[in-house]
């Protein structure tokens, strides 16, 4: 972001017809891997749209009780059922990982290498605590005999629409865990700070690059609230 | 490595950076609100309350990311213009789809309940 230059150009609504119909580029002052992230995150977007709405569609069309998913989803804490313990557990820890996640962009751009990298690192951890919490609700609703076409709670679309949005959920949190990875080890190894050439590409490493990494991070956080919201709450 | 510390040199000052207390405010405001989104289910709400507590507590945590850990409030008009207003043809979409599956509910209510 270079913000001298921003300084002299229109602002607040005024700036809308005035940076598009500017030349060369309508995102002024964003990166160009940023706005492409940006634009990715729309699309993915739309896609977790209509999964959501599909299954607004299927448990509002359905003439057999939809699964009472607080029961469905309670889990025993020394003998007693509490509901939805583990989904609570689960938002709790992307929480927090959205929380260090945030702090290592900031860290980023103020240089401070270290930092940046322990909570990057911290960040991956929680994806993988929260990947590993899901594959154990699967398996025990997978126990307990949901399938993808029925299911012993109610309405027999509850396993199909809960499969596939948790499982897209659950691969966008894997994905997003490799790449924390990877970029906590670039951190760390200073690529950032020498603008080493990266793997695939020969520009320069820059930190903006955690910034991006950090909007799809904190894309996959706000995607489960809404799946926490319309999913387990409703 | 030289010619890179002379790149450096010459970039413009470093980005804006925001104060830690916003981002441990924006942190623990989300852990509040999911904390009461969850308690909506714990005391068992129902109705028209359960429903308009979850989409409340649901908003304000998707607009606090998407404003201070996305930094859309700190983005200039052009880009939130372009990233908010595709989200009204979802609106659209989801209204489309309630008609359709009142439609389909009252076809399978009488064709299969009452046996047409």
């Amino acid at each position: 972001m270079s913000d001298s230059s921003l300084e002299n150009l229109p602002k607040g609504w005024k700036s809308v017809p005035s940076d598009l119909g500017s030349d060369q580029t309508a995102f002024k002052g964003v990166q160009w891997g940023k706005a492409m992230m940006w634009i990715f995150l729309l699309s993915d977007t739309f896609i977790f749209s209509c999964f959501l709405i599909s299954y607004m569609k299927g448990r509002a069309s359905t003439v057999v009780d939809w699964p009472n998913t607080s029961h469905v989803f309670s889990l025993d804490f020394m003998g007693v059922p509490v509901p939805l313990l583990l989904i609570a557990i689960m938002t709790f820890v992307l929480i927090t990982s959205s929380g260090t996640m945030a702090l290592a962009v900031k860290y980023g751009y103020e240089k401070n290498r270290k930092m940046c990298g322990h909570l990057i690192l911290a960040t991956a951890i929680g994806g993988l605590i929260f990947v590993g919490m899901q594959a154990f609700e699967w398996s025990k609703l997978i126990h307990e005999g949901v399938r993808p076409w029925s299911n012993p709670f109610g309405a027999g679309q509850f396993g199909s629409y809960f499969f596939m949005i948790t499982g897209f959920h659950g691969t966008h949190v894997s994905i997003g865990v490799i790449f924390l990875f990877i970029f906590a080890r670039k951190v760390y190894r200073g690529d950032f700070d020498t603008g080493r050439r990266g793997f695939f590409t020969t520009m320069k490493s820059d930190y903006v690059s955690i910034e991006i990494l950090g909007l799809y991070w904190h894309f996959v956080d706000l995607v489960w609230v809404f799946i926490f919201a319309f999913f387990y709450l409703w | 490595m030289n010619e890179n510390t002379e790149i450096d040199k010459n970039k413009d000052k470093p980005a804006q950076t925001h104060k830690i207390g916003i981002y441990l405010w924006i942190w623990g405001l989300l852990f509040v609100l999911s904390f009461f989104s969850y308690m909506v289910d714990w005391y068992q709400f129902q109705g028209i309350l359960r429903w308009s507590l979850i989409l409340f507590f649901m908003f304000l945590k998707a607009g606090l990311i998407m404003a201070f850990f996305m930094h859309l409030f700190w983005e200039r008009y052009t880009l939130v213009n372009v990233l908010l207003w595709p989200m009204t043809a979802i609106a659209c979409f989801v209204g489309l789809m309630v008609a359709e599956a009142k439609y389909t509910f009252f076809s399978r209510l009488i064709y299969f309940v009452l046996g047409g």
